[in-house]
């Protein structure tokens, strides 16, 4: 295949906007190749979109769609001869989250937060998922065996137990939510601090944060640790996140990569004391993130309308239920971690939204370097990832913003900096800002670009960008990234003019890290005692079976070449 | 002679307790020996009398045929249905599941589950309310409070007290049942009543009533309360508003006492919104006792595929849901169906007598194990190999926890996946047999 003439976006391979012609061959970039010609004259060329943030499979996603049928009622279309039916807006079916991310030019997304023992119906709906390729981070940070290895300060077998944790949920990153807050919740309480300490383990939040962090790095995994951050959503919070970040800036990363991710940093870049005196702190989080390289961010944008919010941070969903008294959907995961759900509409009339509408933005046209923040809308948390285009949008027009503000109200003004910010971003940031820094920040090495051998996830847009002006034309923009002129995946057409062609399966990478044999053996007799005494299942029914990842793709990682023995 | 070999682990897929430390002993490609499992349990891996083989209807009686031709008949029954319902799913695998719903997408007919006669108002209260729930382990790790109301677990899951309530020992719960409170609310002192420290007897469709006196209770609007309600003095439901208050950790496990009594899915809405309130004053989860082993996955696989747990019309093209119009038995009573495929479940022995002879004057495919009273009004039997027992496969506990069944012996039958499949080949060639004709 042959695309002619497009002007090519590959920011990580120093490409800025040049006209010129791209080769695939057996679905990867080559050099040349013959076969099929697509005209791209004149037109945006760039990447697949990477979301490496969004919740699209699972028990707590599934729980979404069962208690919001008013949901699935919007966004409904019928079976066609190629795809399934589609429904739902904040929590679609399986089948319409790979047409839609596929219509919006998107062939990579990674669930966020997968408890091990519950991994295995993640997986059921991922391989459910059609088009794209994905993955799912592996949750850890109230897990058991990890606070007790941290209380213990055995960071070796605290690496084992990582390492078997991957595996046993086929997962590809460590995920941390609130942590020992989910842990505490399941006497119904919460941790208030970094050291607050986390009842009966004796372990606090930032010993939790370190070690993880630290085996991470041990284990030489391709993603740092992905951090939900602990006092998210509450006034003040960022002091906790500042906190955070400096508790890490001493850690030697293991690859070319952050030390930690933070994930939607929008709910954690907040001031005041309270929602009366609520305010922006993104300047604050911004600064930091300019003057300090350990770290990288998505933004987490909210957008006004209906969301589902879902997290494993469950007394986050408890007070979101109390204070909006709407249904809510809490659960508790024996050992490993609580989650709750709760429907949430967001309003622009409300001031405590609207700051929160414009801290997301702040943040990224704030700080400086785009590979240090992504964007996503936490789907379904800040907004539906179909919502995407409006961001861009947002970010790339300084009158659509003023144009936004204005219907808003007042005091967003004066509770943030947003107003007085004039950077429009361009084309580079927004391909790097949606396929280069999430593909290198989540190790995915050929994603993200189009140099030879990456894979040929290419997004054709129907849009002139030397022509259009971005921040004069943003509706023209939005329509645009909304439905791409034509998106590859692997080498195949999937999606043209917003119409679904195909439907391969995509594949599901996880990442199997070696760990020295003596480690994994000192674990085993603690894991073995676990599963007798306190989980609920027995430890050979524990793992995901290999039956669940037809198409898998197994990242390599760890201390030594020696492979973890199998569980039994 | 062959050796005897023991599986370790398996997986029981008899209901929802889903107990997965089951100890089976297979010889001669027989299983001789069940241990672990509850008396439910072991009949069912043990086995019993089969259906041997298909059977279709010809001049009013089944006789015998060959797989092919019951595919055959199948299909052609589904095509030639103006709304057809594929009904039951609960005690066989996910991946009979995902087969049935693409069956139901190529033939346009209506989905729905067992859930529908069981805890379908279960699910209702849940789009109403929400679920605060968790893992079977977390209760069995913390729970200092459990209340069964509307369900009699020593009778219908024999294991689930030992393994997950009310005498589990775990982490925070060394002292086992010693450490507990139980408290059983329901019309009649069951069994599960008798291990109770606390027995609660609600007069018959009282439940709603009092759950709504607890609530006020726990808000402190006690005062407000006649001295009996539902049945209850109002002492005894003070008693219990303090110790569910003053619960570490409680779990309020419920059944279809109070899903098919009077207020149905209302009275789940209430319990739902009591467990909510309660957690204003302790940790309280609430958790239905679903029955059949993996009625919880039809739900699951359903909802991420088409958006709704049960009663989907996809007759449309567009998955639809509106129960009460669309579930099965409003279908049958309105004679709003033209044919039924019935899969692990037997209709004709728990629906209501009015929609049991609807099913009857509609063609009929089963897809069973076992002969039971929905083989009689079949027009087409097909015997398969039981999943959990014949067939690998998925299934989703009680709690939603997801675990892989396995096989423990070969079966000369095909898996329901497999005859779904050969329907599904079936109805493609008659539809393309059809397009050539020009029908």
């Amino acid at each position: 295949m042959i695309i002619k003439g497009g002007i090519v976006y590959d920011p990580a391979n120093c490409i800025f906007g040049e006209e010129m012609d791209l080769f695939v061959d057996k679905g990867r970039m080559v050099e040349q190749a013959k076969g099929e010609e697509i005209d791209a004259h004149g037109l945006l060329v760039m990447p697949g979109g990477v979301d490496a943030h969004s919740h699209i499979a699972g028990k707590k996603v599934n729980t979404g769609r069962i208690m919001r049928p008013d949901d699935s009622r919007l966004g409904t279309e019928p079976r066609t001869g190629t795809c399934r039916p589609s429904t739902g807006y904040t929590v679609p079916n399986c089948y319409a989250i790979g047409y839609r991310y596929a219509r919006m030019g998107y062939t990579t997304a990674f669930e966020a937060a997968t408890p091990i023992l519950e991994a295995r119906h993640t997986h059921e709906e991922l391989e459910e998922i059609p088009i794209i390729d994905k993955g799912a981070l592996t949750l850890f940070g109230n897990n058991w065996q990890v606070m007790e290895c941290i209380r213990n300060n055995d960071m070796d077998m605290l690496a084992a137990y990582m390492a078997w944790g991957l595996r046993s949920a086929r997962g590809y990153g460590v995920k941390i939510v609130n942590p020992g807050g989910g842990e505490a919740w399941g006497f119904g309480g919460n941790v208030k601090g970094l050291d607050d300490p986390v009842p009966n383990f004796d372990v606090t939040p930032a010993e939790i944060i370190r070690g993880l962090a630290q085996a991470n790095e041990m284990l030489r995994l391709p993603h740092s640790i992905h951090l939900h951050l602990n006092n998210l959503g509450k006034p003040g919070n960022y002091n906790t996140a500042i906190e955070t970040l400096d508790l890490l800036k001493d850690i030697r990363p293991s690859r070319m990569r952050q030390v930690v991710h933070i994930t939607h940093m929008q709910f954690s870049a907040y001031g005041g004391s309270s929602w009366r005196d609520f305010e922006s702190k993104a300047p604050v989080i911004a600064d930091y993130f300019n003057s300090h390289h350990h770290a990288t961010m998505d933004m987490g944008q909210l957008l006004f309308g209906s969301a589902t919010t879902m997290t494993a941070d469950a007394p986050l969903e408890y007070g979101n239920a109390r204070l909006t008294h709407n249904k809510w959907s809490n659960h508790d995961i024996e050992l490993e971690e609580s989650s709750g759900v709760v429907p949430m509409v967001y309003s622009r009339k409300m001031l405590v939204n609207a700051v929160q509408w414009a801290v997301g933005l702040e943040l990224a046209l704030l700080v400086a370097d785009p590979w240090k923040i992504l964007m996503t809308t936490d789907h379904p948390n800040g907004s539906p990832f179909v919502n995407y285009p409006e961001v861009i949008s947002l970010l790339m027009s300084k009158p659509k913003r003023d144009a936004e503000m204005a219907s808003m109200h007042d005091q967003v003004q004066n509770r943030t900096s947003l107003s007085g910010i004039e950077r429009q971003l361009d084309w580079t940031d927004i391909v790097i800002m949606t396929r280069a820094a999430p593909a290198r920040i989540l190790g995915l090495q050929d994603k993200g670009h189009l140099g030879p051998g990456a894979d040929a996830d290419i997004t054709i847009y129907n849009l002139m960008p030397e022509e259009l002006d971005a921040s004069q034309n943003h509706d023209l923009v939005k329509k645009a990234l909304a439905c791409a002129k034509y998106t590859i995946k692997g080498g195949a057409v999937v999606s043209k003019d917003g119409q679904i062609l195909s439907t391969p399966p995509g594949r599901t990478f996880w990442v199997d890290a070696a760990v020295p044999q003596d480690d994994a053996d000192r674990l085993m007799p603690e894991l073995e005692e676990k599963f007798a005494k306190y989980y609920s299942v027995q430890l050979s029914n524990y793992a995901v079976q290999d039956a669940y990842l037809p198409h898998a793709q197994v990242i390599r990682a760890g201390l030594s070449v020696e492979s973890l023995k199998e569980v039994a | 002679m062959s050796e005897a070999k023991i599986i370790k682990d398996a997986i029981c897929s008899f209901c929802g307790c889903l107990c997965d430390d089951i100890n089976v002993e297979v010889d001669e490609g027989r299983v001789q020996r069940v241990r672990h499992a509850c008396r439910l349990g072991s009949s069912k891996i043990l086995g019993h009398g089969r259906i041997e083989h298909p059977m279709v209807r010809k001049d009013g009686r089944l006789v015998e045929a060959s797989f092919q031709e019951a595919y055959d008949r199948s299909a052609q029954i589904l095509l030639r249905a103006n709304k057809p319902l594929l009904y039951g799913w609960a005690s066989t695998s996910c991946e009979a599941a995902k087969k049935g719903i693409l069956l139901a997408e190529e033939v346009g007919a209506v989905i729905d589950s067992t859930a529908t006669v069981c805890h379908g108002p279960s699910v209702i209260g849940i789009e109403e309310k929400g679920l605060p729930g968790a893992t079977l382990g977390q209760v069995k790790n913390r729970a200092d409070t459990i209340v069964f109301w509307g369900c009699n677990p020593v009778e219908a899951h024999p294991r689930h007290s030992l393994r997950y309530s009310s005498n589990s020992v775990g982490r925070f719960t060394p002292q086992g049942r010693e450490g507990r409170k139980i408290v059983v609310v329901d019309v009649r002192e069951t069994r599960t009543a008798r291990n109770a420290d606390k027995f609660i007897r609600v007069n018959p469709g009282g439940d709603y009533e009092v759950i709504s006196a607890l609530r006020m209770l726990v808000k402190g609007k006690g005062d407000l309360l006649p001295q009996e309600v539902g049945g209850v003095l109002k002492a005894d439901l003070a008693e219990l508003a303090d110790m569910l208050k003053a619960a570490r950790f409680g779990a309020l496990f419920f059944g279809l006492g109070i899903t098919h009594s009077r207020g149905r899915y209302k009275n789940i809405d209430n319990a739902l919104s009591l467990v909510a309130e309660l957690n204003q004053h302790s940790k309280f989860v609430i958790l239905p006792m679903r029955g059949h082993y993996n009625v919880g996955g039809i739900g699951q696989t359903l909802a991420w595929s088409s958006g709704y747990p049960m009663s989907v019309d996809l007759t449309r093209g567009k998955p639809y849901f509106n129960p009460g119009e669309t579930a099965a038995c409003d279908l049958l009573a309105r004679r709003d169906v033209d044919a039924a495929l019935i899969i692990a479940a037997d209709a004709a022995s728990n629906f209501p007598r009015s929609t049991v002879e609807a099913l009857a004057d509609i063609p009929v495919i089963q897809i069973d194990p076992y002969e039971n009273p929905t083989t009689l009004l079949s027009d087409v039997v097909i015997p398969c190999a039981i999943a959990g027992v014949e067939v690998e496969g998925t299934a989703y506990r009680m709690d939603g926890l997801c675990l892989r069944l396995r096989k423990l012996v070969d079966s000369c039958l095909p898996s329901d996946e497999e005859i779904l499949m050969g329907i599904l080949g079936s109805v493609h060639r008659q539809r393309q047999m059809m397009a050539n004709q020009g029908v």
